[in-house]
């Protein structure tokens, strides 16, 4: 490290904690401090209600079950828009491919369940991330092939994605005499293990994918950092020129990370359909791609970062319900201004104490070196 | 700490019912759906009606707002833990939570409004929105001059369907060359809460000729009946009675008493009357209706009123039938 820094002409680095932790800690206690002024505002007590929001979100059991089976979504969802980011490509579609890796979910879990679980539970899943890599790979080849701007496509792929899930719902997968859009409930043969079933803990929708989600994001790091594939996505994100120059294909490497970004987004599908709802319904995505954007930018595009952001996500929706519950002045709308607060500090305002940090330790460094 | 918060609010609680023993041992609870407690139409009316059963008994409720699927059967659990005695869950998409925390809570009665749960600790308040929809397309087709109505429905499922059903069947039953367009908001959640889009759809239905124009899309409404209040043209209200959002121009309102629903079932549970089972709500039982009162008197004309309760009068004794979409 000072070693580095000395060289005549790099820059001074800052230490990989304050970049990793010490950043993302600032900008979270400025969003609770301007939260805590709301509360305050709207008449209630601040203190009491972080304790309500903590206590919530990990206070006992059943709290910290809700709380992780939340992690597990934004994992995913983080972990699919943080694939794509490292090529370059802003993918928002992480919602609409969600929703159709349920579609996929459904479609084997409806029409093959009678099939043993060991055949059927892989064949869904398998189904489950084809659909979300298809959807996001239709986007991708358009980026790739002929230039539509991933950003609109993908956004506009939600909507249809939305409408296609609505008109099979509502004209050919509804459960027969039912009346809201929803399929039959599936076999019990087709369902993931909950946490609850196997171990002595309350009853929550906590099942195994979030097994599922700590091993896709170990995958994940080896993927990115450790294959030629994973270089190749990285090089395309970081510079087209250079990787047509090095003989990598931009289009074959955007396609690809798509694809990956699909399937990794069609793991909510997973965890919600074949995981806690045991059936096709319409709204099961509530946001989790969207949030998924957030969390791969508070973690970095790296599987820790991810992982900690996703817990702290986790930990504000189901905390948050739980000041919704348990303080009658603070209602949902509340709940989203807190949220809304924390991502706009630790999202869009994320360089507004980083310079002044960085040059903080920049000077220490250079001081040192300078002692030494 | 936060248990001793909690501890003191239990003995609280205890203190103060002691006084009212009987107030303590009834604990009524409501589950509002993604709309939200203040939506002008669905939601809200369930929030009027648990707070006049509240006025009226000096007894609070529970209450949570939806924002997550998983939500609805947490909150109906942590009620249910909470010692709820009825919990009510206001809308169709609860009916798989409802089923899931009624059984594992078989002391706990629900009663879920737009839906049939089949349990023995479940009530299922269903309406006959389709019969007072029907109405309000005879209202719309005799108040038009065009003989063009239109209707902008909020969600494309099953119920907004019924909805469009009974309003079709309505208007060109009252003059049968009535032309009706029918567009639908949108196919996500989102669809009941977009006014923006709603007012765009009245205006192209204005634009295509129609003059009076039925909003059955919760929020998006307010977008339909501002387009009409602009456009100088009728709209039609729902759910609650929402004519005096723009007196002149609001036709009447399709009524769907939930306020009353939810008020029943509190007030049932609490007098031991309540009966788990299947009520299905029509004009017969005033459950549906159209509104009239001082903001549409001047629009709605004595005429047309008396049309409406002659067709009232013949679906109740059954000699006018109305399809349900839901069983066609």
């Amino acid at each position: 490290m000072s070693e580095q820094s000395a060289k005549f002409g790099t820059p001074a680095k800052v230490p990989a904690w304050v970049n990793l932790a010490l950043i993302p800690f600032v900008n979270l206690m400025a969003a609770f401090f301007i939260s805590g002024i709301v509360i305050f505002i709207v008449g209630d007590n601040p203190f009491q209600a972080l304790e309500v929001l903590v206590y919530g979100a990990f206070g006992y059991a059943d709290a910290i079950g809700y709380t992780l089976y939340y992690t597990t979504n934004f994992i995913f969802t983080g972990l699919a828009v943080a694939i794509a980011f490292h090529c370059g490509l802003f993918n928002i579609g992480a919602e609409g491919q969600a929703l159709m890796s349920g579609l996929g979910v459904g479609l084997a879990a409806l029409y093959l369940d009678f099939l043993p679980f060991w055949l059927v539970i892989p064949i869904a899943i398998f189904a489950a991330a084809l659909f979300g890599a298809f959807w996001a790979a239709v986007p991708g080849y358009l980026q790739a092939k002929r230039g539509s701007h991933i950003v609109i496509t993908t956004i506009m792929f939600n909507f249809i994605a939305a409408s296609i899930m609505t008109y099979m719902l509502v004209e050919i997968l509804i459960a027969p005499g039912g009346q809201s859009p929803e399929s039959r409930e599936f076999e019990a043969v087709t369902w993931l293990p909950f946490f609850h079933d196997f171990l002595p803990i309350p009853e929550t929708p906590l099942n195994i994918s979030f097994i599922f989600a700590l091993l896709l994001s170990a995958a994940f790091y080896y993927f990115v950092w450790h294959t030629r594939w994973g270089y190749e996505i990285r090089v395309v994100g970081q510079n087209e020129t250079a990787a047509k120059y090095a003989g990598i294909s931009p289009a074959k490497n955007i396609v690809l990370a798509m694809f990956i970004s699909g399937a990794l987004a069609g793991f909510v599908g997973v965890n919600e359909v074949l995981g806690v709802h045991h059936r096709l319904i319409l709204d099961f995505t509530g946001g989790f791609g969207f949030v998924g954007i957030a969390v791969a930018l508070m973690g970095r595009n790296h599987p820790v970062g991810i992982f900690i952001a996703a817990l702290l996500f986790g930990a504000l929706y189901q905390g948050g319900s739980e000041l919704a519950f348990e303080m009658k002045s603070i209602n949902r709308e509340m709940v989203i201004v807190i949220q809304g607060l924390i991502i706009l500090f630790s999202g869009a305002l994320e360089h507004m104490f980083r310079p002044k940090i960085e040059a903080f330790f920049k000077r220490k460094s250079t001081t040192q070196v300078a002692e030494a | 700490m936060f248990k001793q918060i909690k501890l003191a609010a239990i003995a609280a609680t205890v203190v103060a019912a002691a006084g009212v023993a009987n107030a303590a041992e009834f604990k009524p609870a409501i589950v509002f759906d993604m709309g939200g407690k203040f939506d002008k139409s669905f939601n809200e009316a369930a929030f009027n009606g648990a707070e006049e059963f509240k006025k009226g008994s000096g007894i609070d409720y529970m209450e949570f707002e939806v924002t997550q699927v998983s939500q609805r059967e947490q909150a109906m659990k942590r009620m249910a833990k909470k010692g709820a005695t009825i919990i009510v869950a206001m809308g169709f998409a609860q009916a798989s939570a409802v089923e899931k925390a009624a059984k594992a809570n078989p002391d706990t009665k629900f009663t879920i409004i737009d839906m049939v749960v089949d349990l023995p600790n479940v009530q299922s308040i269903v309406f006959k929105e389709h019969e007072g929809s029907f109405l309000v397309g005879m209202a719309a087709a005799l108040s038009s001059k065009t003989g063009k109505v239109g209707f902008v429905g909020g969600m494309d499922i099953p119920l907004i369907r019924k909805f469009a059903l009974g309003y079709v069947e309505g208007a060109k039953y009252a003059k049968s060359g009535t032309e009706v367009f029918q567009n639908m908001t949108g196919t996500t959640p989102s669809a009941w809460n977009d006014p923006t889009k709603g007012g765009e759809l009245a205006r192209s239905q204005f634009d295509r000729g129609a003059d009076v124009v039925f909003a059955a899309a919760g929020g998006t409404g307010i977008g339909v009946y501002q387009a009409a209040k602009d456009s100088g043209k009728f709209a039609i209200g729902v759910d609650s009675n929402q004519n005096y959002m723009h007196p002149g121009t609001m036709l009447t309102s399709m009524t769907k008493r939930v306020d009353v629903a939810v008020k029943e079932a509190f007030a049932t549970a609490k007098a031991g009357t309540w009966q788990a089972g299947i009520k299905v709500l029509g004009l017969k039982e005033g459950g549906v209706g159209y509104a009239v009162d001082e903001h549409n008197k001047g629009v709605l004309s004595a005429d047309v009123v008396a049309k409406l309760e002659k067709a009232r009068a013949d679906i109740i004794s059954g000699k006018l039938k109305v399809t349900n979409y839901m069983s066609k």
